[in-house]
């Protein structure tokens, strides 16, 4: 919960009915979670970091070819649920992750599924840029080269390029395409993990905060970007500015300490929220 | 009672320094502990003068700072900046007296006694008056003196005594002078106007850049001995015989007419022999190495990690000889029983036998630091390659390794040249002939070992089979440098591209 809001509840204690909005009952999630054909979706799914439990009991449908923008207080689980979805969670050894999760109606938690393979075509965009110590070229031509995308130079060459250019990237380094991408600045470098996400051409690229360290205009970039890849991808994104959610989602979820408060259609969420907490988090920042 | 430790440090260096220039056979570690008993309570009362130098300057400062009316400029700095200025008014210069005193002293002593002698024996070569003055300090130090038959060494030593004794006395005298001068310069500096803290700053810089130059110094000193002793070495034996020469049989004979007097100094099967080894070496330490480092840092369970690690680290502190012997008596003769079953002929004492050894010897030295570094490459960077799909494998070889590269390449070269200058194994499991071959079977030896073989033993200091040793030793310095020119090249080449 922001500090503001928290103020704000202490301010109106005495009043029977906000003392009750302070410590709202959390069982199971309002609005609409479910979609006919998702996607993905996740069913009874928990986290737990060693013994601490991080998701508890998170249901959700992402429909295709939508932006579902994920918000909540830091801390609150986003990243965690989004990792849940193409395995990175497997990376961190005291991580397990329970539930039922589907990708095309397929289990991607089945004894049979490669997380090599999922993860390639459930892309990911890091909340810290993390682009790898070689040019810029071979970060962006990194995914396309593992999984054999491009049959020779000048089709690679191709690749890079479109996915520079989708990235807002193109412009600004198309003479250092040999230069280290890790020479880059911040937003620069996030743009570089953008479009080394969407070189190896996933079906669902999920985002975490990817324009936190980016300027208004390369935010409106990459944003204008998910409008146009929302025509052939699914796209989660995790993001703190409630304005980016309400810009380019379709559905909203609100998740709140490891649970899944509310989802809806983002104009509810942020005109007209269902459930107590989602609206003390929007009125929070809002007001 | 860092000064102590430098003005030590620069007492011994001159003297070893004034060993190496001259060839006068004195002993210096002599002058040293004799000049030593007074000049370290010197230094001890200079050390506590230097406290109380430094709270006299930190009590004026701030008297002085409280007698300050409003409206005047303060103090520049805190009070204790003003107390260090006193110290180092007080004990700089007094050191550097001390020093100077104390490396000057023996020899101008060591000269006004041999002038003080009677003509016929201050007229000898320098050697014997070395020599004779050896003995005069030792009769001086024994304290017999006046019981002594010869008159001219009684005479000569008593001289001695007395100038030892007005020396002490007058350093003591000067030391204290130019100490109690300094702090009085220091306490007078005490003012609004004196930027005590940017002095002593500056003063600070100094020392650190002294303390570099001591060690520079003293790598240079070395590396001219070496490179004096080895032009000596030059004119009796051309260059090109040794840098090309195939024969290596440095055994003089004491007469001239005997023959095969003069040896042959052919260098390249030692080096080649070293090569061998070095490479036989490598050959085991950085596969295995870096595997065990990259299975530590991306497979190994924490556990196993915690455990595994330190007994690597154990192999890096057996003590060489061990190993060697290990090679010659367990490794050697196995490699000779494996080979006969072969049908292969394998020297009791094998470049295999020494170079297998050392390999598993420097294995931590690979393995530890490529361990370390690849544990420094961030997560973030491991994340972005599962994130695009790369297996586990696919991402140490195309993203950790590549960013921990360096420290790999610094780490493969620290081994290299540890094998290089390794001697103790290939004393013990190399052999001693000298010859031209890479068959690892047979027996070859190294320029550490011939080093050792040269050196130990009575030896004539003048004689080519001597200084041959220097020249070795040269060849070795250039080759470890030429390496490590190498790695820097290829780290900064590589920070260019990815930082
Ligand atoms: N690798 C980890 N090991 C242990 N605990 C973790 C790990 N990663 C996250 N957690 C815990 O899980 C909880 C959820 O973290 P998560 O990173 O999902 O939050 P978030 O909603 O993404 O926050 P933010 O908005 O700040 O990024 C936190 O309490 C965090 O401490
Ligand atoms: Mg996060």
């Amino acid at each position: 919960m922001s500090n503001s809001s928290i103020e704000k509840n202490m301010a109106n204690a005495e009043k029977p009915e906000t003392r009750d909005e302070f410590n709202v009952e959390i069982d199971g999630t309002v609005g609409s979670p479910f979609v006919d054909n998702p996607k993905m979706s996740s069913r009874n799914c928990d986290v737990f970091y060693a013994d601490k439990q991080a998701i508890f009991n998170v249901n959700l449908d992402i429909a295709k070819h939508e932006i579902i923008a994920m918000i909540g207080p830091s801390g609150c689980g986003k990243s965690t649920y989004l990792r849940v979805l193409n395995r990175m969670n497997d990376t961190i050894p005291i991580c397990r992750v329970t539930g039922e999760h589907t990708l095309d109606g397929e289990d991607i938690y089945a004894k049979n599924q490669d997380p090599v393979l999922l993860r390639a075509r459930v892309g990911m965009v890091f909340q810290k840029p993390n682009p790898f110590p070689k040019s810029i070229y071979d970060n962006v031509a990194y995914g396309a080269r593992l999984h054999g995308l491009a049959a020779n130079r000048s089709e690679l060459d191709d690749l890079v390029e479109a996915s520079l250019i989708k990235a807002g990237l193109f412009k600004e380094v198309k003479d250092d395409l040999l230069k280290p991408g890790t020479g880059l600045s911040g937003g620069q470098q996030q743009r570089l993990c953008i479009a080394r996400a969407i070189a190896v051409d996933p079906e669902v690229i999920l985002m975490d905060e990817p324009t936190s360290a980016l300027d208004p205009i390369a935010t409106a970039l990459i944003e204008e970007l998910m409008d146009e890849l929302k025509a052939n991808y699914t796209i989660a994104i995790v993001t703190h500015s409630m304005q980016q959610a309400a810009r380019v989602s379709q559905r909203t979820a609100y998740f709140h300490m490891g649970h899944l408060v509310e989802v809806n259609d983002t104009k509810t969420v942020f005109t007209n929220p269902e459930h107590k907490l989602t609206e003390n988090y929007i009125t929070g920042r809002f007001g | 009672m860092a000064f102590s430790g430098l003005s030590r440090l620069v007492t011994e260096l001159c003297s070893t320094l004034r060993h190496n220039g001259s060839d006068q056979r004195e002993s210096p570690q002599k002058h040293y502990l004799e000049g030593n008993m007074p000049t370290q309570t010197i230094l001890i009362t200079l050390v506590a003068l230097l406290l109380f130098s430094y709270f006299l300057g930190r009590k004026r400062s701030i008297a002085v700072s409280m007698s300050l009316n409003e409206g005047e400029t303060p103090l520049h700095s805190r009070p204790q900046y003003y107390g260090y200025l006193v110290a180092i008014w007080a004990g700089m210069p007094a050191i550097l007296v001390l020093t100077l005193w104390s490396s000057f002293n023996a020899p101008i002593i060591s000269s006004l006694t041999v002038a003080s002698m009677p003509e016929t024996q201050n007229t000898q070569s320098a050697d014997s008056i070395g020599l004779m003055m050896n003995e005069i300090i030792n009769l001086a130090e024994s304290g017999k003196a006046a019981e002594h038959s010869d008159s001219v060494l009684r005479n000569a030593a008593t001289h001695y005594q007395r100038l030892q004794g007005i020396s002490s006395l007058a350093k003591t005298a000067v030391v204290f002078a130019v100490a109690l001068v300094g702090m009085l310069i220091g306490w007078r500096l005490i003012s609004p106007e004196t930027r005590a803290r940017n002095k002593v700053e500056t003063v600070i810089r100094w020392m650190m850049i002294l303390c570099a130059s001591i060690a520079i110094l003293s790598t240079v000193g070395i590396v001219f001995s070496v490179l004096f002793e080895s032009i000596h070495f030059f004119s009796s034996v051309p260059p090109t015989d040794f840098l090309f020469g195939t024969t290596w049989s440095p055994q003089t004979s004491m007469r001239s007419d005997q023959v095969g007097s003069s040896g042959s100094f052919g260098a390249v099967p030692l080096f080649l022999g070293t090569l061998l080894i070095s490479a036989i070496a490598l050959i085991i330490a950085v596969p295995l190495g870096l595997m065990s480092a990259i299975y530590l840092s991306e497979y190994a369970t924490p556990k196993i990690r915690a455990f595994a690690k330190p007994v690597l680290e154990i192999l890096a502190g057996i003590p060489t000889v061990v190993y060697g012997f290990f090679a010659a008596l367990t490794v050697a003769p196995f490699l000779r029983q494996f080979g006969e079953m072969l049908g292969l002929s394998v020297a009791s004492e094998s470049a295999l036998a020494a170079g297998l050894v050392m390999g598993i010897m420097i294995i931590p030295f690979v393995s530890s630091l490529s361990d370390d570094v690849l544990s420094a490459v961030p997560q973030a960077m491991r994340d972005g390659s599962y994130g695009m799909g790369a297996t586990r494998s696919e991402t140490i070889k195309q993203v950790v390794i590549p960013a921990a590269l360096p420290g790999i390449v610094g780490g493969v070269l620290l081994a290299a040249s540890r094998a290089i200058g390794e001697t103790m194994i290939v004393v013990m499991a190399a052999g001693l002939s000298a010859k031209m071959t890479i068959n690892p079977l047979e027996a070859v030896t190294t320029v550490t070992v011939q080093i050792v073989t040269l050196l130990t033993g009575d030896q004539e200091f003048d004689s080519p089979k001597t200084l041959a040793a220097f020249a070795l030793a040269l060849g070795l310095f250039m080759v470890t440098l030429l390496l490590n020119i190498i790695a820097l090249h290829i780290i900064r080449k590589y920070r260019e591209q990815y930082e």
